[in-house]
């Protein structure tokens, strides 16, 4: 299994990230090395099993509809960089 | 060529829950910015999001309203993607096994009934608010508010059944009318409670594969969504006429213009690279918890139609105007309750009940006079306390003042004459005054008595009962023969 730089860009874009073109080359080499690992699962043979939705085999763990305090405002915006009268302020988004 | 024209709907409802799905902070709308927040939906690093009981109940209310196949085993997704308005950096969602599937619903078209299939239903989190037009965001920000970050909300997702944007309007409002029955959403899409994207896309008549289909979003009105459709259907039509290719994008409908602008597709490559999210054990559900919420479910809207025709004997136009929305079927069942005359009660709620909130642009939770109230205002005018012409005005005042019917009668001493003595008085006084008229009648001018019933109305300032006069005078004139 071999992966493209342009996989690797298509990769780094959706994960907003940015690698020099020496990077993007070790991530290519590195991602495959992962993928080719992986892919031993393929080996077996996985007809009429289950799929393991949850590693530990518990299901319907809920909590009952109940409010509690929120966090101070002051709280919610302290590790915001940038805030404005209550509101978190980011760089402009445009197109929505 | 004739075309065909398929449309398809993705409707989101925010579920009325008091918590969040995943969390503690209240789930209710509006507030401070970012006054309703937890760990969980502000995404903080090592918070354990955990289901809301609540958010599965209410899916599942709308899944058996909707003829749906309740999954036994329904597990969530993460569905990736960066956007300010979403701090953990991915939506929880469902994506395979999503907790309903296989539904439909019967509406009404031109050409009779037509069954619009459901594909399914799932659950996920609403995301927060981005604010970008107000006059205190500046030129180069976005302001974010999170509050509305893990709201509850269901997808309700149509098959591709609905041939013209009449068809997609039936269906939609009567999701609307649903949500609001099982009172799990109150429906509304001016403020963002009900939300509803669309597929579309045309064919030429006769064939049987699917065109390319744009992506209509940002419709907020019941309305808009028909407008924007018929917008974005011409377009297409003159497009293939033109033998212009239809692009696959997502437009955005502009209300103010009655324009649909693409949106920058570059932005918009779709991978989601959905997983089952690891934090959230999969959601079985038992028969016997099915049977639990299908013997919860409220009567549903057509049921209570069918049950006004029969019951209180309404014409089937009347039962459908009064049980269209929830709180106006309500409403007049609590009117009947207390006038005990149906046709009355549907009267008045119809005429001028329904005039009023149309009047005031209001709806009926709102309305300044209690069911109980005008049952009571109605019950007068059938024991002949009040007329009904000062009954209409007594209405109109307690609209007006929020004061009770009842309060006004007695203050304004509207309470009818029907004292056959008072009324002998009045008519004698004004048989002497209007001789000339008198003798027309008797010579045989027989509509004249309109005239002098109207006299003694107008002597007795409308307070006296028509019927008991119309009765006096004949007695009078007859003697005078």
């Amino acid at each position: 299994m071999s992966i493209s730089v342009e996989q690797v860009e298509q990769i780094a874009r959706l994960a907003k990230l940015e690698f020099s073109d020496d990077e993007k080359l070790e991530m290519a080499d590195q991602l495959a090395k992962i993928v080719e690992y992986v892919e031993k699962l393929n080996e077996i043979n996985t007809d009429n099993i289950q799929p393991t939705y949850h590693v530990v085999d518990i299901n319907n763990v809920f909590r009952e509809d109940k409010t509690a305090d929120s966090l101070s405002q002051e709280e919610v915006l302290k590790n915001a960089p940038k805030s404005k009268l209550g509101y978190f302020s980011v760089p402009k988004v445009i197109d929505k | 060529m004739e075309y065909e024209v398929v449309i398809g709907l993705e409707i989101h409802s925010q579920l009325q829950t008091q918590s969040k799905i995943f969390s503690y902070s209240s789930a209710a709308f509006g507030g401070d910015p970012n006054s309703k927040v937890d760990p969980v939906c502000l995404g903080l690093p090592g918070v354990l999001p955990v289901l809301n009981k609540q958010v599965v109940n209410y899916a599942m209310r709308m899944g058996l309203a909707t003829n749906c196949k309740i999954a036994p085993l329904s597990i969530f997704a993460r569905k990736n993607y960066f956007y300010p308005d979403s701090p953990k950096g991915y939506q929880i969602s469902q994506f395979e096994e999503p907790i309903c599937e296989h539904g439909y619903l019967d509406i009404e078209t031109e050409n009779g009934k037509k069954r619009i299939g459901i594909t399914r239903i799932h659950l996920e989190e609403d995301a927060g608010k981005s604010v970008h037009s107000e006059t205190f965001v500046a030129a180069n920000e976005t302001l974010i508010d999170v509050n509305r970050c893990g709201t509850p909300l269901i997808e309700i997702v149509s098959e591709p059944d609905m041939r013209s944007p009449q068809e997609a309007y039936a269906f939609l409002t009567q999701i609307r009318q649903i949500v609001q029955y099982l009172e799990i959403c109150d429906g509304n899409m001016e403020e963002g409670s009900l939300r509803c994207d669309a597929n579309i896309s045309i064919r030429p008549k006769g064939q049987t594969e699917l065109g390319v289909k744009t992506e209509l979003k940002n419709m907020n009105s019941f309305r808009g969504v028909e407008k924007a459709l018929e917008y974005e259907i011409s377009r297409q039509i003159t497009c293939a006429k033109n033998g212009e290719q239809i692009l696959q994008q997502t437009l955005l409908w502009d209300a103010d213009k009655n324009v649909a602008i693409p949106m920058r597709s570059k932005e918009f490559s779709h991978d989601y690279r959905y997983f089952p999210d690891p934090d959230l054990t999969p959601v079985m559900i038992s028969d016997d918890w099915i049977k639990k919420i299908e013997n919860s479910l409220p009567e549903l809207p057509k049921a209570r139609q069918n049950r006004f025709v029969e019951s209180y004997k309404l014409p089937p136009y009347d039962a459908e105007v009064l049980t269209d929305q929830k709180p106006l079927a309500d409403y007049f069942e609590k009117v009947v309750k207390t006038s005990g005359d149906a046709k009355q009660a549907s009267n008045w709620v119809m005429g001028e009940v329904m005039r009023y909130l149309k009047e005031g642009d209001s709806d009926i939770n709102n309305f300044k006079v209690s069911p109980e109230n005008l049952g009571l205002l109605i019950k007068s005018v059938s024991e002949g306390a009040v007329n009904a012409k000062t009954a209409k005005v007594v209405l109109s005042e307690a609209v007006e003042t929020g004061k009770s019917p009842e309060a006004i009668i007695t203050e304004k001493n509207l309470v009818q004459i029907s004292d056959t003595s008072e009324l002998s008085e009045q008519v004698k006084k004004v048989l002497a005054d209007n001789p000339n008229e008198v003798e027309k009648f008797l010579g045989g001018k027989e509509q004249v008595i309109g005239f002098l019933v109207g006299q003694v109305m107008r002597a007795t300032r409308g307070q006296a009962n028509p019927k008991v006069v119309n009765d006096i005078l004949r007695e009078e004139l007859v003697k005078l023969k």
